[in-house]
């Protein structure tokens, strides 16, 4: 236990004594937050948004029972194939109306659902109704008007423990096998595992203070949303982190060259930077796309912790995330270990 | 004397490179063993291979008689030839961090007197100059108190006055009855500390024995040394065989007076005129026809 404390130790040194990570972690990532939030906190958004549910997809509604929004051109119609996700759209005043149209010819009266705080909803709920041939049935649902801010922080969050544990541990390893590092360790009775445990628990650690500072001073600037339960939020952190300590392990259990280690760990963000619905959701992205987001454990992270975060869920409606990332991380670790070499040749 | 180490047809191939030919050698318990040899001689391929850091191609080595075990990690010290350490750690708490690493470690005090760290215990590894990084990894490697210690060109990059600082560090190790196994390609180091040797060439040992040993057997003679500047004669004119090298024109003699007098009566200045003994970089170039350092 003592070698893997004083590797610990010596890692978390090296982090805190270097100013460029530290300026990374504490000042690039509010900074981030704050622009985003001043960007958007006009919400200047002028135009009207009305979904409209298709099981079967666009090409089989009826688009004239709401006609009277397709010609409006402040109106924008955005089609729903799951009534759920939808009605929750409504319900975080994503979208001001939402009209269900494979009712419409059925016996039963259609619905439309609107969020009765929302004064945009109100208003084209006047206009939906005019048309006095359909009885239309109201349904309403109530919650919180959700900013972009409240819904992007989640991902902000990930998005640094992502960064964080891909660099700080594969990164790291890498260069501690170029320079010798790691061939000096071996030369020592120390056991390979209890290096990379080593090398684990410190970013996880330093991850969770970065995280839960980021976190306060972020609130204390805007005060977003935050439903649930904080010790959830940190557990999803705790297993999320694991899950990307885990790959950026596997990348380097045998990776020689920094270079080749840069590619390979940009290889990895990217995806999910751009697929894990960090900054924009996927609801409306083709279906092969939404299904390879789920290989990603990005996804899974901000998918809980928006989870917790917007809708106030609790441990069972996370479970399923927490356990695809728990198995994630025994997959990658495990490989990692089986591979791992301490020096190159 | 009991072999504490015997290393028994070694070979090492990388692709259709063969940097260690079949070599075999035993060191002695409490010995200073030494591989002296020019670069790509495979001198550290060997002593990598000794350490356990690399595998052979084949042949074996035995440490205590046996094949090295777990235990093999905790009773012997290895400094590197190229090694980095941590980022942002101080000296001390590199040393620290070491002994961390080991079920038994000597106490820090002894460690920093012995290698003289006082000076930068608290400079960050990175900014050490060479000659105080060498000692600080050299205290690394001692930090378990080794029976065996291995030293990779302990000294190659270093300044002459740290050079023989870090030398008579040696010497005081050997003292204590520690085994050490050395690499180098300078023959001053290894006719100062080693008690026995081998030659390497090109992965296959060409000579070994202690340095007085083989210089005994190879040399019967002396050498006369004149700066080229000063010698006008044909080599031929002189009875002794001489020899044209980059620092001069040297004479294998081995009567001394008789050599002199000829120079004097071939009217050479003698103001340049040095008498030596035949070092171990006369040998290899006896032996192999080229310099250690080339």
């Amino acid at each position: 236990m003592k070698e893997i404390f004083a590797l610990w130790m010596a890692r978390n040194r090296e982090y805190y004594r270097d100013k460029g990570s530290l300026f990374w972690s504490f000042v690039a990532t509010p900074l981030i937050v704050i622009i985003l939030a001043l960007a958007f906190s006009s919400e200047s958004q002028e135009i009207f948004r009305a979904g409209q549910l298709a099981p079967g997809g666009p090409t089989n509604t009826q688009s004239n029972s709401i006609g009277a929004f397709t010609t409006e051109p402040t109106i924008e119609v955005i089609t729903y194939e799951n009534l759920q996700n939808a009605i929750r759209q409504v319900r975080f005043h994503q979208l001001d109306i939402l009209v269900d149209t494979t009712t419409i010819t059925d016996s039963d009266n259609p619905r439309y659902w609107i969020n009765p705080e929302s004064a945009k909803g109100n208003l084209l709920e006047k206009l939906l109704i005019q048309d006095t041939s359909i009885q239309w049935q109201r349904e309403e649902t109530i919650g919180k008007k959700i900013r972009y801010i409240d819904w992007v922080i989640p991902g902000i969050l990930a998005m640094n423990i992502m960064f964080s544990g891909l660099w700080g541990i594969g990164y790291v390893i890498v260069r501690y096998r170029k320079n010798g590092v790691l061939k000096r360790l071996q030369a020592t009775p120390l056991a390979a595992w209890k290096f990379l445990l080593s090398q684990a628990l410190s970013r996880l650690s330093i991850m969770l203070i970065v995280s839960i500072l980021v976190y306060t001073v972020c609130n204390l600037f805007i005060g977003f949303m935050m439903e649930g339960s904080h010790l959830l939020l940190l557990l999803i952190a705790v297993v999320g982190n694991l899950a990307i300590i885990s790959i950026s392990l596997l990348m380097a259990c045998r990776t020689a060259s920094e270079e080749l280690a840069n590619g390979l760990l940009n290889l990895i963000s990217f995806p999910m930077l751009l697929l894990s619905e960090l900054w924009f959701s996927l609801d409306d992205a083709p279906q092969w796309l939404q299904d390879l987001s789920q290989l990603l454990p990005l996804t899974h992270l901000v998918k809980a912790a928006r989870g917790v975060m917007l809708e106030g869920a609790g441990f069972n409606d996370i479970a399923p995330q927490l356990l695809i990332l728990a198995l994630m991380t025994i997959v990658f670790v495990t490989l990692a270990g089986a591979l791992f070499r301490w020096h190159s040749d | 004397m009991t072999a504490i180490l015997e290393v028994h047809n070694l070979t090492k191939s990388f692709r259709s490179l063969t940097a260690v030919d079949d070599v075999s050698f035993a060191i002695p318990q409490g010995a200073c063993f030494g591989l002296l040899g020019p670069n790509g001689a495979g001198k550290t391929t060997t002593i990598e291979i000794i350490e356990n850091i690399k595998k052979p191609t084949s042949g074996t080595v035995l440490y205590k008689g046996k094949p090295r075990d777990h235990d093999f990690s905790k009773q012997t010290g290895i400094q590197f030839q190229s090694t980095a350490l941590m980022d942002y750690l101080k000296t001390r708490e590199v040393l620290a961090l070491f002994a961390q690493l080991y079920p038994h470690s000597q106490p820090m005090d002894y460690l920093i007197e012995l290698c003289q760290l006082e000076d930068f215990l608290d400079t960050y590894a990175t900014k050490l100059s060479g000659g105080q990084r060498q000692r600080l990894l050299l205290a690394v490697a001692l930090v378990n108190d080794p029976e065996v210690l291995f030293l990779d060109e302990p000294t190659t990059g270093l300044d002459p006055q740290s050079r023989r600082n870090f030398w008579s560090l040696i010497h005081e190790i050997k003292r204590r009855g520690k085994t050490v196994l050395l690499t180098t390609h300078y023959m001053e180091e290894a006719e100062l500390l080693c008690d026995q040797l081998v030659i390497m060439d090109k992965g296959k040992i060409i000579a070994d024995g202690s340095p007085q040993e083989l210089l005994q057997k190879h040399f019967d003679h002396s050498y006369v040394c004149i700066d080229s500047q000063d010698f006008h004669c044909e080599t031929s004119a002189l009875s002794d065989p001489t020899e044209v090298r980059e620092d001069g024109i040297a004479i294998a003699t081995s009567a001394i007076e008789k050599t002199l007098s000829e120079l004097v009566s071939l009217n050479v200045n003698l103001r340049s005129l040095r008498v030596r003994s035949p070092s171990l970089d006369d040998l290899f170039l006896k032996l192999t026809g080229h310099h250690l350092r080339e």
